[in-house]
């Protein structure tokens, strides 16, 4: 088992590090000071060295980012931290506000200096109730103790919409709108919240950069893989014997975590699929699973990284039940901006229930494949492809399953699959006896 | 002026002048008190946040947690998204349902329960999460629903 440098859970579990006297006696706080006495220049160019890939997903350098805003700009600049975490498999971000508040406290403040800003928000998931309360209250903790300056920290909650973890969406969220993606460019460095220069980051990003303060960019960049330095807390979710999160260098071998860390798959039965990234991306084989758990390793085996987020399928799921459940999410939280997504998933959900029900054809494979290329680079955000990228997967990669549905002329599960009968949300407007047969 | 006018105005103080930024804060003041947001509630909000009531409807119906309809006295959310899914999501909502006599996206006769299927909650790790009146239950399973009922006191 690889060597465990704990980052953003250090000292969580000795102490309780939601009070400020506690993280303070671990050192806390001591990484804005260095922070401070130093220039924005030679910050940004420190976090820029220690190559911090955003946690959130797309894995760009949180350094290169900060090196993007106008600092120069007359209007206020602002440091947003996306803390809608939504991504079904998701729950790393939550472990990190509730258990260590007070280093994304610190990380909020060393990245404000950095982009020489006075104006933080804290976008959190509006279902966060507990979460919110920690962070509140560490907030206002460590405001009354002084350790601001001029700095003001809001903390706003959302109110249920996944499509407000995509950042355009938060900003227009945040500024009181509807959470709907904005087209790009302009980018939220040059054109954020309230038009002005915007730095926005994840949870996990924003509260690893206090230890690249402390030890300091060129030891940080020693620790994980060369092309992805540092930790990352990986949420282990589904059909495994110890599902939950794990502080684990980034590298470290897929087949590891689930093995070694999270016990296996529960029950002693057989894996069958691992979506990586959180419920959005490409799955992966049992034969896959040796990649190291980095940005570009599951990038070159035509996955992503995505939200660390590792949903382990066992063989008892069906993978037309998998991918319709997934479908009906994208489609309820498709913000409906976009006519290919807003109506593309749509037709995925009907498409994929006929394959279920036994009453598709062969074509029918064909054409949920040609409605989500339809969907692919025709959207605004990743919203719509999200939907496809999973649901392609299980086509291409069980597509003997899917063939058996249609041959079958129904679910060659019988009735068996984990996934039996599940109910979605969108389900629930119909929801009637007779309606209820009609489902998965 | 009404104590929800002055919270309000409170809220809008946190944000740039000119910004709507205060209105999901707002209109979730409104909710807490009323538990849903009827057309009046959002007339009264538009008001304090001199917007619009088509502006804040616009909004209500964005958001899944904010209600156009009324909601029992409590709620009970039960995630199916595939982790909970994967660990038995279906067993604990049928449970909920034969407990209560109603199904997913009903409120029991009386007003006192509302039950619904949600997306999500971000605790796949600790399968099945229910939010019971907004605060998480964790590693929910069918045995554990008289219980959480129980302690919903009636």
């Amino acid at each position: 088992m690889a060597e465990l440098h704990e980052v953003l859970l250090a000292g969580a579990d000795e102490r309780d590090l939601t009070q400020l006297a506690e993280y303070r006696a671990i050192g806390g706080y001591s990484g804005v000071e260095k922070a401070r006495a130093m220039t924005s220049d030679a910050l940004i160019a420190e976090l820029e060295k220690a190559v911090l890939r955003g946690r959130g997903g797309a894995g760009f350098p949180m350094g290169r980012k900060a090196s993007l805003i106008d600092r120069k700009s007359p209007k206020p600049k602002y440091l947003v931290v996306n803390a809608d975490e939504s991504e079904p498999g998701a729950f790393k971000d939550r472990e990190v506000m509730a258990r260590v508040p007070h280093r994304l406290i610190e990380g909020c403040l060393i990245a404000a200096h950095a982009i020489e800003s006075t104006d933080v928000f804290v976008y959190i998931r509006g279902e966060y109730l507990a979460e919110y309360e920690i962070l509140a209250a560490a907030v206002e903790e460590a405001r009354a103790a002084g350790i601001f300056g001029d700095v003001r920290i809001t903390v706003h909650r959302g109110a249920g919409a996944y499509i407000c973890g995509e950042e355009t969406a938060l900003l227009e969220s945040l500024e009181g709108k509807r959470g709907q993606p904005r087209p790009r460019p302009p980018f939220p460095p040059i054109q954020g919240l309230y038009a002005a220069p915007t730095q926005i980051n994840n949870v996990c990003t924003i509260a690893t950069v206090p230890a690249i303060v402390e030890m300091g960019a060129e030891e940080f960049a020693k620790t994980g893989v060369p092309s992805s330095p540092g930790t990352t807390i990986f949420s282990v979710s589904g059909n495994v014997a110890r599902p939950g999160n794990y502080e684990l260098d980034l590298g470290t071998p897929m087949r590891e975590l689930i093995y070694e860390h999270a016990g296996g798959i529960a029950g002693g039965r057989e894996l069958k699929a691992v979506v990586p990234g959180g419920s959005s991306v490409p799955a992966l084989s049992p034969d896959q699973i040796d990649v190291p758990l980095d940005y570009d390793s599951l990038g070159a085996i035509g996955t992503f990284f995505g939200a660390a987020s590792l949903i382990v399928v066992d063989d008892r799921c069906c993978m037309v039940q998998l991918a319709l459940r997934s479908t009906k999410f994208y489609m309820h939280e498709s913000c409906g901006k976009c006519t290919p997504c807003r109506v593309g998933t749509r037709w995925m959900v009907q498409i994929l229930e006929s394959i279920e029900n036994g009453t598709a054809s062969h074509a029918d494979l064909e054409l949920l494949d040609s409605v989500g290329d339809d969907i692919l680079g025709k959207v605004l955000c990743a919203l719509g492809e999200f939907a496809v990228y999973p649901v392609a997967s299980y086509l291409h990669k069980w597509r003997d399953e899917f063939v058996a549905h249609v041959e079958q002329g129904g679910c060659p599960f019988g009735g068996s699959s984990s996934l039996q009968g599940i109910l979605a949300p969108s389900d629930m407007h119909a929801h009637s006896p007779a309606g209820q047969e009609a489902l998965v | 002026m009404s104590k929800l006018y002055d919270e309000i105005q409170q809220v809008r103080a946190r944000y740039p002048e000119g910004s709507r930024s205060a209105v999901l804060p707002a209109l979730r003041l409104a909710q807490e008190r009323d538990g849903w947001l009827s057309r009046e509630t959002l007339e009264e909000v538009a008001d304090a946040l001199e917007v619009t009531p088509a502006f804040c409807y616009s909004i209500a119906t964005f958001y899944d947690m904010l209600h156009l309809e009324p909601v029992g006295r409590h709620t009970i959310d039960v995630c199916t998204n595939l982790p909970c899914a994967l660990c038995g999501a279906q067993e604990v909502l049928e449970a909920f349902e034969s407990e209560l006599g109603i199904r997913a996206g009903e409120t029991t006769p009386q007003g006192e329960i509302t039950l619904r299927a949600v997306e999500c909650l971000g605790g796949c790790g600790y399968a099945t999460v229910v939010a019971v009146n907004d605060r998480y239950r964790q590693h929910v399973r069918p045995e554990t629903v008289p219980e959480i009922l129980g302690g919903l006191g009636g």
